[in-house]
């Protein structure tokens, strides 16, 4: 998880109520339809899919793999740390920095997909906009969530979206992934306002 | 972290987390044609050096340029330091003037451990006399990491000069952090008096000290790991320590031949600068089993590491509390 509050930090005393937002069955179908959205829009020009950690490197593994399966034009997929860009690392204990692995042609004139889990506040998709930058000049650059949450802070949008869930800002989404949790899912975690 | 004055004590935790963090920087400005990134823009460091030095300043002042901070670099001599003014005065001037970070060398043991208690900016040791010099030490670690793996369990030689060397000191202190034994080989006047001992004294390493100490460099190669050797610290020897150049080189000095000793995966280090000839050979310091360029290149992104992890952060933080 990237967004600075999508998941985070979980209070002692734990969340008040958990709720499942999606199965791991909703999950893959809905990465399968990302995975169609991303063809129809994009073919016959592959894309280079860029994960952000944590879990937007394994979501953009799925995604490549059933856009392959779909028939589409192989995509490239590639991992790229934000931290480094943030505008927010001087409010917060230091993060550890996660691999940044690009294509080896660099990401000039190439259509690049950012894909992270959750889509909040929008600072993350900035950093990583301001990290695609250093390393090349892309013909354009999309943007593929599976969970967009609201109350953005900045004026970004999706391209493709797995699913809209309104929130609180109390309210944590957690998404889990095998690759990551053993389990595929999307919780919705209520706080107490005084726990948080 | 709040400052890196020494190896000493350092969890494991954070040092793994600065060597990873290293790696990650490594690996993200690797092929860049910009290496440039924002992480520190705003940010002051000063490196403040009272001793000569080319490559520890120079990597200071490239890992802070690349992580956008401002580096101001001042050297004893050009400065006031010339006109009398004490380390004190000259590094609250530094940070009443905005530095966020002072870097310090300096003859005098123990000279950033004062610096630290007088200035609120964060302090990092580039070497205070004969005591400690915490990033060489890191960017060694790197270096050895990169080429042998985890070094838990390994074996590191340091010759020579251990007397006089706060790169071994460093050094010691940190790899016994990382599993690794230590096997100093020197001439008896080179050695710290009972350093074979020093365990027992120390807090940090809870009784066990995994070091040896021999006179015999022969015998020590054939089972290391790698080799470190240290540089002849001629400016600090007031006394004959050995009878001549020479006979050092052919008792303690690395030649081609003692390479042969090395098992083939062993790593020759050296912190440099280098007295070809003396303690190494010309052509065992060009060899490929040496990693002296990589070491040098490894001190800029560990040094980044180092101003990351204390400069970027929220500075209310305690130590082991960042990983």
């Amino acid at each position: 998880m990237s967004s600075p509050s999508g998941m985070g930090a979980v209070g002692a005393a734990g969340p008040l109520r958990q709720r499942e937002l999606l199965s791991a069955a909703e999950v893959a179908r809905i990465v399968a339809r990302m995975a169609h959205q991303i063809i129809e829009r994009t073919a016959p020009e592959p894309v280079v899919m860029l994960g952000i950690p944590t879990r937007g490197v394994p979501l953009a593994h799925r995604l490549a793999d059933r856009i392959r399966e779909f028939g589409g034009p192989a995509p490239v997929v590639g991992t790229l740390d934000v931290t480094l860009y943030r505008d927010d690392l001087r409010r917060r204990p230091t993060r550890p920095l996660r691999a940044t692995e690009l294509p080896d042609d660099g990401l000039d004139d190439v259509l690049v997909v950012l894909v992270d889990d959750v889509l909040y506040s929008g600072r993350t998709v900035a950093a990583a906009l301001d990290a695609v930058r250093e390393y090349g000049r892309p013909r354009a650059v999309q943007l593929a969530v599976l969970v967009d949450r609201g109350h953005r802070e900045l004026p970004i949008r999706a391209d493709y979206v797995g699913k809209n869930v309104p929130t609180s800002r109390d309210e944590e989404i957690g998404v889990l992934l095998t690759e990551t949790d053993r389990t595929d899912a999307v919780v919705l975690r209520a706080y107490d306002r005084d726990q948080r | 972290m709040r400052h890196l004055l020494t190896t000493a004590g350092l969890p494991r935790k954070t040092v793994t987390a600065l060597l990873d963090t290293a790696e990650a920087l490594k690996q993200s400005l690797l092929g860049r044609e910009v290496r440039k990134l924002p992480t520190l823009r705003g940010r002051t460091v000063v490196t403040l050096f009272y001793e000569s030095s080319t490559r520890t300043r120079a990597s200071f002042e490239i890992a802070g340029k690349w992580m956008s901070a401002d580096v101001v670099n001042i050297s004893a001599g050009g400065s006031a330091v010339a006109k009398g003014e004490s380390l004190r005065d000259t590094a609250l001037t530094l940070t009443a003037m905005g530095a966020d970070c002072v870097v310090l060398r300096h003859p005098a043991s123990g000279a950033a451990h004062r610096l630290a208690g007088w200035v609120p900016a964060h302090v990092i040791n580039a070497g205070d006399g004969t005591h400690q010099h915490p990033t060489q030490a890191l960017l060694d670690a790197a270096t050895l990491r990169e080429r042998l793996g985890d070094l838990n369990g390994r074996t590191v030689t340091i010759i020579g000069d251990v007397l006089h060397s706060r790169v071994a000191r460093s050094n010691i202190e940190l790899l016994i952090t990382l599993g690794a034994r230590i096997r100093l080989v020197a001439p008896p006047t080179l050695l710290p008096r009972d350093v074979a001992h020093w365990g027992n004294a120390l807090a940090s390493t809870s009784g066990d000290w995994p070091v040896t100490v021999s006179h015999d460099l022969d015998a020590a190669l054939p089972g290391s790991d790698a080799v470190m050797m240290l540089r002849v610290q001629t400016e600090r020897m007031h006394g004959e320590f050995f009878p001549s150049a020479r006979e050092y080189a052919i008792s303690y000095g690395l030649t081609e031949a003692r390479l042969g000793l090395l098992p083939e995966h062993a790593v020759v280090l050296h912190p440099g600068p280098m007295l070809r000839g003396m303690e190494i050979a010309y052509s065992v310091a060009d060899s490929p089993r040496a990693a002296i360029t990589e070491q040098v290149r490894n001190g800029v992104h560990v040094r980044m590491a180092v101003l990351y992890h204390l400069l970027a952060g929220r500075d209310d933080q305690t130590p082991g509390e960042e990983v």
